[in-house]
């Protein structure tokens, strides 16, 4: 019998081999499947077990956490959600997250490895850190501006500090409040399937991710272009522009809405926006240059991120000389957002030397120590200073004696340039109410403000649209809170 | 103490009868389990529990008492299995209370304290009453008929997750094929210890087979039809599968005879397939088996096998930590068939491994006693017992962790269930007193092969 009872002995060994080696099959060699499988409640519930950090503007938390009670412990709360959604974004337990509350996620989930004391520390200890916080550039006092200026209008504004690059405002209207999609359930889906529907795109961030024919704003860029590549010498100068012009290779005339530019020069064309003016000058500077000219002030780029990504902005690479005509005074397929026209505002105002546009300032542990400091950083020599110098002319000539009157501030050194886009089906969209300027204080060595606005429905009335009036004073308010200090 | 030096000291050889080892053990057992209670408290509140004095104190008086029911009634006994039995009833508890602060409404560890309270008294009971096992040779029949009885009454009661295996009176619920088990054990090893001559030595040879006899064959075909009437009746597919195994395991034992092992498989396999494929709730199980993950490729969510495996994912080499995992995702007896997946999350491979290993060691300890045993009722006996141990800890470990389909059995010691813990204890018990007589120095004289021969009753069978 006793070697029976060895051979029964031995099968139970078996068994408990067969037992231990599925166990180290489990819970090693198929782990890390088992982990990421999407069912898997498991990475949800620690994330969300501890209070999300914080998104700062100035020294103030634009979010916050709500604890649920529930499976997930904790909920994004948003402070004045409609006025901060462009900036912040949504973090979703159903759907995800997006601009700084994604860029920044590892930060504010408390995951990154900044955070961590020591190397390795979290991966040592299975453990994470309290969500650390991310301090942006914005200003409250501009952000309100321009959400109070564009009042629930379908339109963006952005702002920089010029000398830095520091987004000071980024509004986009008409906006949502990001934290009624921050739990799960029905009223989060129902939110969701809402927004998603409406007409007016109010999750889209129009000031980062929507592209519009710039219009005569980008003539800033011709401009710019023309000087430094010397096809104009002297910006008082006539130009030999024939009027009517005719686009080249075509029979098509292109019109002026101003008077007065018939061999107009080029300060002339930019100070009451001569649309036969500045398409010859684009096509004398040539393709090439232009869409060089167009790089150097971020046209073309995909892969500039705030840290959230921005949309490309578009000149044409590839075109014949009518098009090229259309283009240089921001029509045909000329496309920009409504940061990149700030960018080209900026550059002017910061003598051609075009910093890097960023939104997150400093990132913070928990306990406020700062383990990440952003600094400004150059992006391109947009323009020679010369260039610059002249363009800065040219654009407070607008404001003092030509389109941009609107925008003027008393004691100030104010440029700007207005646009009014064509847009749809042989132009039958409503057209795009644009404005670019930058401002400067008298006592101040550097310019305080970059600003660019867009109304996309400024009005239903075609003939009160434009630049001038829409989009001017909204600008107006935004510069006058930069320059309050 | 007073019972080592009561003993007349035995002439020549003098076996260690290692009372002091056991209580070490059981000490380190207590510390053990009150330290991973402590642990539990500190993950999840940021602090000790207020009650684990009393609870280390609770534990450690039931380790007391049966440690003293042992160093007086059977002081030879092997010194491992009260401590392991301890530290796995310590460690169950500690799994179910960390559950249990998942669920506030559903408090089963104090439940579970009593019905261990209960187990360890009848444990005492065990050892002190039963001073010979061979008297339970003589109540073979009477322990097979109460096992049918057990057994057949759950049908007339409603189901519980889909197995009719449960007894519910007033609030109390109770498994009685649990005690079913112990009372087979004790009918097939008195049955085989009687006719293992019969059984080993006739038949037909077919094939380098050796086949039974008809006479003999019939109450092998009775055990069959009992299993697969369990199965099918109380779809109870881990039950089934124990009592099979367990008979088999004994049959083989008993005889040697390969030809049994090959009948048995044969007709387990039949039956198997043949309820895997018809029986709904069985043919349930083996296709989620078969694919744990269907539910979630179908938009249904993961399935409780899916969780299960996904804690024990979760848990990798070293475990999350006591307290700090999410085993009750699993959601369905989380704190009674899936306690496993917690021990898994939590402890990791290796926590699991050493309570693999520490079943290991209770089941080696039982095959050693019926190795060392004389007579062949308590040889198979032992052997019988100890199987019991290893089936159940490989049908339910295997079940939840995807290796074979999942079975509704409890986790011997660790799993909540009162009737399962207190038959353990009882197991533990019994294993206790054969090792006891299988150490004791000075063996008596048995004589074999008759059920009813066991005439050398001890005084006090009351």
């Amino acid at each position: 019998m006793i070697r029976y009872i060895r051979r029964a002995a031995a099968f139970c060994l078996l068994l408990l081999v067969a037992l231990l080696a599925n166990a180290a099959r489990i819970q090693l060699f198929e782990a890390d499947e088992l982990d990421d499988n999407p069912a898997n409640r498991r990475n949800t519930i620690v994330r969300y077990d501890q209070p999300r950090g914080n998104i700062l503007v100035g020294d103030r938390a634009v979010t916050g956490n709500k604890e649920t009670g529930e499976q997930l412990s904790f909920e994004r709360t948003y402070l004045h959600g409609p006025l901060y959604a462009p900036v912040t974004g949504y973090a979703s337990q159903t759907y995800g997250t997006t601009l700084i509350e994604n860029a920044e996620d590892g930060v504010l989930s408390g995951t990154d490895s900044l955070l961590a004391p020591l190397p390795f520390w979290d991966e040592f200890t299975r453990g994470r850190q309290p969500g650390g916080n991310v301090v942006t550039t914005v200003k409250e006092s501009m952000q309100r501006a321009a959400y109070a200026g564009l009042s629930g209008r379908r339109g963006a504004v952005a702002a920089l500090e010029p000398s830095t690059g520091r987004i000071l405002a980024l509004v986009s209207t008409p906006s949502y409040d990001p934290e009624r999609l921050s739990g799960t359930g029905s009223a989060v889906t129902d939110a969701w399937t809402r927004l998603n529907a409406a007409k007016s795109l109010p999750m889209l961030n129009r000031a980062i991710r929507q592209t519009y024919p710039p219009g005569s704003t980008f003539k800033i860029v011709t401009a710019a272009a023309a000087l430094d590549a010397r096809v104009v010498k002297d910006a008082e100068a006539p130009t030999d522009t024939p009027s009517p012009y005719v686009l080249p290779g075509t029979r098509t005339t292109l019109p002026n809405e101003a008077t007065g530019c018939e061999q107009a020069s080029l300060a002339d064309a930019i100070r009451v926006s001569c649309n036969t003016v500045m398409a010859h000058l684009g096509v004398e500077v040539g393709l090439e240059g232009m869409v060089e000219a167009a790089g150097r002030f971020g046209f073309n780029e995909t892969g500039l991120r705030i840290p959230s990504g921005v949309a490309r902005s578009n000149f044409d690479t590839d075109m014949s000389d009518d098009q090229l005509a259309l283009s240089s005074i921001g029509q045909f397929n000329t496309t920009a957002t409504p940061l990149q026209m700030a960018m080209v505002a900026a550059a002017v105002a910061n003598h051609g030397d075009l910093r890097v546009p960023y939104l997150v300032d400093r990132v913070t542990t928990a306990d406020g120590d700062t383990v990440q400091q952003q600094g400004p950083r150059s992006y391109e020599r947009a323009m020679s200073p010369s260039t610059a110098v002249q363009l800065q002319r040219m654009m407070v000539d607008v404001v003092e004696n030509g389109t941009g009157s609107n925008a003027a501030i008393d004691g100030v050194k104010v440029g700007g340039k207005t646009g009014t886009a064509q847009h749809g089906i042989d132009n039958s969209g409503l057209p795009y109410a644009w404005f670019i300027s930058w401002a400067q204080a008298p006592d101040s060595g550097r310019p305080a403000v970059a600003v660019a606005v867009v109304v996309e429905d400024a009005s239903a009335d075609r003939a009160d649209i434009s630049g001038g009036g829409s989009a001017a004073p909204i600008a107006r308010a935004v510069m006058e809170a930069a320059l309050e200090g | 103490m007073t019972a080592t030096t009561a003993d007349a000291p035995p002439p020549e050889l003098r076996l260690p009868r290692r009372r002091g080892v056991e209580l070490s053990l059981l000490i380190g057992a207590v510390l053990i389990s009150v330290y991973g209670y402590a642990a539990v408290g500190l993950a999840h509140d940021g602090a000790v529990p207020p009650d684990v004095a009393g609870y280390g104190a609770g534990l450690g008086m039931l380790a007391l008492l049966a440690h003293v029911a042992v160093r007086f009634r059977a002081p030879y006994a092997d010194p491992l299995l009260l401590p392991i039995a301890v530290l796995l009833n310590g460690l169950g508890l500690v799994l179910i209370y960390r559950l249990d602060l998942e669920t506030p409404r559903d408090q089963a560890a104090p439940t579970q304290l009593i019905w261990s309270t209960l187990g360890v008294a009848l444990f005492a009971v065990v050892v002190v009453l039963l001073r010979d096992h061979r008297v339970l040779q003589r109540y073979a029949y009477l322990s097979v008929a109460t096992a049918l009885v057990l057994m057949i009454v759950p049908i007339f009661f409603p189901a519980v997750n889909g197995a009719k295996i449960w007894i519910r009176v007033g609030g109390l619920s109770f498994q009685p094929g649990e005690f079913a088990k112990i009372l087979l054990a004790v009918f097939f090893a008195a049955y085989l210890a009687a006719n293992r001559n019969a059984l080993a030595y006739t038949g037909r040879t077919f094939w380098k087979l050796q086949l039974p006899t008809g006479r003999v064959l019939g109450p092998i075909v009775a055990i069959w039809l009992i299993s697969v009437g369990v199965l099918v009746l109380e779809r109870d597919l881990g039950t089934s599968l124990l009592f099979f195994g367990l008979f088999v395991i004994m049959l083989y034992v008993a005889t040697g005879r390969t030809g049994w092992i090959a009948v048995g498989l044969l007709l387990a396999a039949v039956g198997a397939f043949v309820v895997g494929s018809f029986e709904p709730h069985v043919h349930g199980r083996v296709q989620d088996w078969l694919d744990p993950f269907a539910s979630i490729d179908a938009g249904r969510g993961p399935g409780q096998l899916a969780q299960s495996l996904f804690a024990f994912a979760a848990g990798g080499m070293l475990g999350t930590g006591l307290g700090a995992g999410h085993s009750i995702l699993i959601g369905f007896a989380t704190k009674s068939d899936f306690i496993l997946a917690t021990a898994g999350e939590e402890l990791g491979l290796s926590g699991l491994t050493a309570i693999f290993l520490l079943y290991a060691l209770l089941v080696a300890r039982g095959y050693r006693a019926g190795l060392a045993l004389r007579d062949p009722f308590g040889r198979l006996l032992a052997i019988g017992l100890a199987s019991i141990l290893a089936l159940q800890v490989f049908v339910i470990a295997g079940g939840v962790m995807g290796l074979i389909p999942l079975t509704g059995m409890a986790m011997p010691f660790l799993a909540q269930g009162g009737s399962s813990v207190v038959t353990n204890w009882i197991i533990v018990a019994l294993l206790i007193r054969l090792s006891d007589v299988s150490r004791r120095p000075h063996p008596e004289q048995v004589e074999t092969g008759v059920i009813a021969s066991a005439t050398s009753t001890p005084e006090e069978d009351r």
